[in-house]
């Protein structure tokens, strides 16, 4: 080490009281900072770890690094203006954090969702599930050393970034989803391209197990790590695979259907250790029960409109402008002032791929909200990261915070 | 027991506690007195036929100008009767202080500090209440009405040297 000693440690010990244990602050343990710029902390996470040898202590996670304010910008925003900030939220499941807001957008409005529109929600908020699914796996198996998963996940990755293109336009950032419908009808050729990757799909997840479901160093790295019990887990806030690795049965797609789930025939996997094994066996399961709706989905996809005709809320389209009086009128108001819902609050949750996605709209019956608020699963699960780490070894807690499967984005918000 | 009415059962053991009771595109919300809101809170989790084991979110909203200013929402949800309620706590402008539900729900953790790094509301009690999002040396509440969006303060010769002491840019 060179350079003089007094310039090492800028900190204040007085700050770490209370953080970290009274061990550290003698010097028998050592206190580490991790992050915010790991790889394996999947985003800009910082942790500040107490370390004895090995074996983690205490663990403060410290966020904020990814905070875009974007609740802070909704409220300056009209309604339909906003749902271009929710894909960047979540920025492995942008259809999800449409689907909240717009859910939460019609329930304060009260507004109709043609059958159509319903069925490619679900269909589409599958995919985007199967998509963040297999980022989580590639990326959850390269922090634990397997590499090759993560080339094979990406691969398929592709084709599902190919298929929201094809319907939207974009491979990530879609906004596809609007209040009262979806943005447009699918193009002709996306039945056959579903078609095609629930095809190829299936055999490709046997393919991810037959390289780690049995594999003995997989099992070593994650059986019995991450331990949360099913009491913890519900009163820590845990949800989606998080919870149901502790084998509480709790999907909200089953208890609170919305977009007609309950019109679909799908099996939630649960588990039995609530360990890092058990959810990366659910969410391995879950894929496959996410492809069985979207087959469901292609087969009974209804003819009709794709968005409301409510013309208080839903602009009308180009075609009718050349025609109506009328549709001048409302393409107009919708586009300049946008449209005033009634003075009220919602809340509405889905089962999002990492747990509840929670919306909390409240309404002062202008043109733009007054407060949004997105209640997010991995800000909650971030907050039990310390609870799951107690007593593992450092090595371990890179293969929790996969298991967990955060996005800092959805985190920070 | 399964089907207890949380409106009357509610009422029936806080009825001084109970503000008003509002319903709204069926989610039931109730105003709570501050300082009933953790009876309140131990009340719903415990009571058979009710055991609202599940808090979702707590979120913070600011009705400035108003008075009461501040809200604090609760969303509580029970996985046993699959039913969800919103309890809410109305705060008043000056010095917003209210107890803690981090001893019943655990999951408050983040959510209370998130509120009080955005709102500046004081959560007694909350065993480590520090900023959470912002950095720990900002000024402000961010999501707080009277809080700017962004924007800069143009200097002009009346309050140039005013002005030029928050410019940012780098000095000996």
């Amino acid at each position: 080490m060179t350079g003089s000693d007094d310039n090492l440690w800028q900190g204040d010990v007085e700050k770490l009281k209370g953080l970290v244990s009274e061990r550290a602050l003698t010097g028998e343990t050592m206190v580490l900072n991790m992050g915010p710029q790991h790889p394996s902390t999947h985003g800009v996470l910082r942790l500040l770890l107490e370390l004895d040898g090995e074996t983690v202590v205490t663990c403060v996670p410290d966020i904020g690094y990814l905070h875009t304010g974007i609740e802070k910008n909704m409220e300056s925003k009209r309604y339909e203006q906003s749902i271009v900030m929710t894909d960047r939220m979540d920025y492995l499941s942008p259809m999800g954090n449409n689907l909240v807001y717009c859910l939460a957008m019609e329930k304060l409005i009260d507004l109709d969702v043609p059958p159509r529109a319903q069925v490619i929600r679900v269909l589409l908020s599958e995919l985007t599930r199967i998509n963040s699914h297999l980022v989580w796996l590639g990326t959850h198996a390269l922090d634990i050393g397997a590499m090759s998963v993560f080339l094979y996940c990406f691969r398929e990755r592709e084709r599902l970034l190919d298929i929201f293109e094809m319907v939207s336009g974009q491979r990530m950032m879609s906004t596809y989803f609007r209040p009262g419908g979806v943005w447009r009808d699918v193009p002709a050729e996306f039945e056959p391209a579903v078609r095609d990757f629930i095809n190829y799909f299936p055999p490709r997840v046997d393919d991810y197990e037959k390289l780690l479901t049995n594999n003995p160093l997989w099992l070593d790295r994650t059986q019995g790590i991450g331990f949360i019990s099913a009491d913890d887990a519900i009163r820590y806030g845990c949800s989606g695979p998080t919870l149901r690795g502790s084998g509480v049965n709790w999907d909200i797609r089953k208890a609170l259907p919305y977009s007609g789930y309950e019109n679909f025939d799908f099996d939630v996997p649960l588990g039995q250790h609530g360990d890092v094994y058990d959810r990366y066996l659910i969410r391995i399961e879950e894929m496959r029960q996410s492809l069985r709706i979207v087959e469901q989905a292609l087969d009974k996809l209804p003819d009709g409109p794709v968005r409301s005709n409510n013309r208080k809320y839903v602009p009308p389209p180009r075609s009718e402008l050349g025609q109506s009086m009328e549709a001048v009128i409302h393409h107009f108001k919708l586009w300049t002032e946008g449209f005033r819902p009634p003075v009220g609050e919602v809340y509405q949750r889905i089962e999002s791929p990492r747990g509840e996605l929670g919306c909390y709209l409240v309404s002062d019956g202008e043109p733009k909200p007054w407060r949004v608020h997105f209640r997010t699963p991995s800000f909650i699960h971030l907050s039990v990261l310390p609870l799951m780490s107690k007593d593992h070894l450092i090595a371990d807690l890179v293969g929790i915070i996969g298991s967990v499967d955060i996005v800092l984005g959805d985190c920070d918000r | 027991m399964a089907d207890v009415n949380p409106v009357e059962s509610l009422r029936a053991a806080f009825s001084d506690a109970v503000q008003d009771v509002q319903e709204f595109r069926g989610e039931i919300t109730f105003i709570i007195d501050r300082d009933h809101i953790v009876d309140v809170c131990r009340y719903c989790r415990d009571t058979k036929g009710l055991e609202y084991n599940f808090l979702s979110d707590v979120a913070g909203v600011d009705y400035f100008p108003q008075e009461p200013r501040f809200a604090v929402s609760y969303h509580l949800y029970s996985m046993i009767h699959n039913r969800a309620l919103r309890l809410k706590v109305l705060l008043p402008g000056e010095e917003p202080e209210i107890p803690s539900v981090i001893g019943l729900f655990p999951s408050a953790n983040w959510s209370e500090r998130e509120i009080y790094d955005m709102f500046g509301i004081t959560f007694t009690g909350h065993p480590d209440l520090r900023r959470l999002l912002m950095p720990e040396d900002w000024d402000g509440h961010p999501l707080r009405k009277d809080y700017p969006l962004g924007y800069e303060t143009v200097q002009f010769s009346f309050n140039f040297d005013e002005v030029d002491k928050y410019k940012p840019y780098a000095r000996e």
